[in-house]
């Protein structure tokens, strides 16, 4: 550590520190006494967060999906869920209670985070129905995905093979064609004149090149 | 604006024979045949008042600069308060991006926190659990940085084909500001790390709180604790008073409104480095904790919004090269699609993890191009292509696509985002 320390802040509180420190870590440090089931998690998640997820948690309209997707991951268009997807529960109760409802965050208790995972569990084909999620059991469940991460590995992957002395003349095998155009899809905001929203303004209505006599 | 390229042979002739790069524009001024009244009549503006002094306490951009603003595109996001939105680069030059247009990204909106209101604490693993107010920040040894925030996903919606139709699109997930702040290995002194402690965790005092969890040894090194941005305070929108400054590292580690700091001895593995900033893999695994943003660069004019409407003759290609692993070190320029390739200028400084601004002069004859860029690092990444990336790692990786983008300018000026192969 480079300074001593200047004297400056105070001591926190332990009650300020249970206030703001709510994280979850995987290994289940963190976690908050209380219990949830599944049939209460159902209730609570179709007053709190069906009107965006779904009754199911299968997502309205765009809003996230929280469910299904089971092994579709190499699919081309996967569909990423706490039960495909995420690794650990810990996360689940975690974000929900810290950031859940969208809009109104931070008025889920304990109790209730703890039955809304326990219905993500049942809604993702985890668990049974009968389930009671508690502190006490919470990290005996391995969720499906546990072992789908592994740290960035680029400094094996791709820095080498993308190091080097680059070529600098007669590069392609052969002169290049247009693959793809964004201009096909048509999904970029447009000014008035149906030119990309923001491309500058023309400065001069004069020829572009006069004629050199 | 013309139809069509207007180059006559004997001009063509004349541009190639020129070795004055204005010469040009001389025998344009030089050929002009009636006298231009911007010149021989007195206009308002050199003749009566403009405006006073007390007009603009603070001022805008003037009205003809209105298009350099944000912008966004809806369809990408279910809800505009956690977005994103993207800095006009196709207009800016040098390398500190202006704050007012400075792009956003939020996951529960701009929050609205006063220095009064505002309070930071350290907890965990550290000997003394520390709270502290916006005037005790304020009183650590401050330190200035330069460096570019740019979003994990910046460029991410190109990772399948071409889709959006210009730089501030593609690339414009970024922000250049030099900052002043406090380090935080100085505020993690004050609360004495523990020798348990691994991991810091930081997040926000906004409802979505954007928890990122940081190896402690890059929390000891370079990140900084920053209240001021471009020589004032942080726009609210980018996390008034106190943000995170990481320098290299994905934007989404850059926490704003930052209330919290703790340590740990594991990572927290929260929602944003599980759910979100994981890339997945053709084997259907994900690389995790992908922190720092490789080498990348883009040609910022000419582009879809900056078409050339001068015709043929000198031409500025202007852009942008920045590295996460460090300084750029050269900048290579191609007109034909990558089959050659020249070295640009770099235009001002190259400082480490921080946007570079690159230049390169040609004389164009009014056919069809296509201009690539590509970076050197000083570590010697050299920025790959796209199918280079896709080859390791597919296309469903959303995050961390910082390939040479390929813009194909065609002989009437317009120009295209384009994939070629």
């Amino acid at each position: 550590m480079p300074a001593n320390p200047l004297g400056l802040g105070r001591a926190a509180l332990s009650e300020e520190i249970d206030a703001w420190d709510v994280a979850v870590l995987p290994d289940g440090t963190g976690l908050p006494v209380g219990s949830g089931d599944v049939e209460t998690g159902d209730e609570v998640f179709a007053a709190n967060c069906a009107s965006c997820h779904g009754d199911f948690a299968e997502g309205l309209d765009s809003w996230p999906v929280l469910a299904g997707g089971d092994n579709s991951l190499t699919d081309p268009r996967p569909v990423k869920t706490v039960g495909s997807y995420w690794p650990y529960l810990s996360t689940v109760f975690d974000y929900v209670h810290r950031s859940m409802p969208f809009g109104s965050a931070q008025t889920l208790t304990p109790d209730d985070t703890y039955a809304i995972t326990a219905f993500l569990l049942y809604s993702n084909g985890i668990v049974e129905d009968d389930f009671v999620l508690t502190n006490e059991n919470f990290t005996s469940i391995v969720m499906p995905n546990a072992d789908g991460f592994y740290p960035d590995d680029r400094a094996q992957t791709e820095y080498p093979l993308f190091t080097g002395e680059p070529c600098m003349e007669n590069c392609l095998p052969g002169t290049p064609q247009v693959t793809k155009r964004a201009i096909d899809l048509k999904v970029t905001p447009t000014d008035a004149d149906g030119k990309p929203a923001g491309t500058l303004p023309v400065l001069s209505d004069a020829p572009a090149i006069p004629a050199v006599v | 604006m013309t139809d069509e390229p207007n180059i006559n042979p004997s001009r063509r002739t004349f541009l190639r024979g020129s070795a004055a790069a204005g010469a040009g524009l001389m025998a344009t001024a030089a050929h002009a045949q009636t006298a231009d009244p911007l010149i021989t009549e007195v206009q308002d503006y050199a003749s009566g008042f403009g405006d006073p002094v007390d007009a603009a306490p603070y001022g805008t951009p003037i009205s003809h600069e209105a298009h350099v603003v944000r912008r966004n595109v809806e369809w990408l996001t279910e809800s505009p308060v956690s977005s994103i939105n993207f800095t006009p680069i196709h207009a800016l030059e040098g390398t500190i991006t202006p704050q007012g247009c400075a792009f956003e990204r939020h996951h529960s909106g701009a929050i609205d926190m006063t220095k009064q209101d505002y309070r930071l604490m350290i907890n965990g693993l550290v000997d003394r659990p520390l709270v502290f107010t916006f005037e005790d920040l304020m009183r650590f040894p401050r330190h200035i940085t330069t460096a570019f925030c740019e979003c994990a996903a910046n460029g991410g919606m190109e990772w399948g084909g071409a889709q959006l139709e210009g730089c501030q699109f593609t690339q414009g997930m970024i922000h250049n500001m030099e900052y002043t702040g406090v380090m935080l290995r100085d505020l993690l002194a004050e609360a004495g790390v523990q020798t348990a402690g691994k991991w810091v965790y930081v997040e926000g005092h906004d409802a979505s709180s954007n928890g990122r969890s940081i190896p402690l040894e890059k929390a000891l090194d370079d990140v900084m604790v920053a209240f001021f941005a471009n020589g004032e305070a942080l726009r609210k929108e980018h996390g008034y008073p106190v943000r995170l400054v990481v320098p290299g590292w994905e934007g989404n580690m850059w926490v704003k409104w930052i209330r919290r700091i703790a340590v740990y001895d594991q990572a927290v593995e929260g929602r944003e480095e599980t759910s979100k900033y994981t890339d997945l893999m053709p084997d259907g695994r994900a690389r995790k904790w992908t922190w720092v943003m490789d080498a990348k660069s883009v040609i910022t004019s000419p582009s879809p919004q900056a078409p050339i409407r001068h015709g043929a003759g000198p031409l500025v290609i202007t852009g942008l090269a920045w590295s996460g692993n460090g300084r750029v070190t050269r900048v290579d320029v191609s007109t034909d699609g990558g089959n050659t390739w020249a070295p640009a200028r770099i235009s001002g400084d190259a400082k480490s993890k921080a946007l570079t601004r690159f230049h390169h002069d040609m004389n164009w004859d009014g056919s069809e191009m296509f201009i690539l860029s590509r970076a050197v690092d000083e570590t010697g990444y050299v920025q790959p292509t796209k199918q280079a990336l896709r080859d390791i790692r597919g296309t469903n990786n959303v995050y961390h696509n910082n390939a040479i983008q390929v813009w194909w300018v065609r002989a009437d000026g317009e120009v295209e985002n384009v994939e070629i192969a």
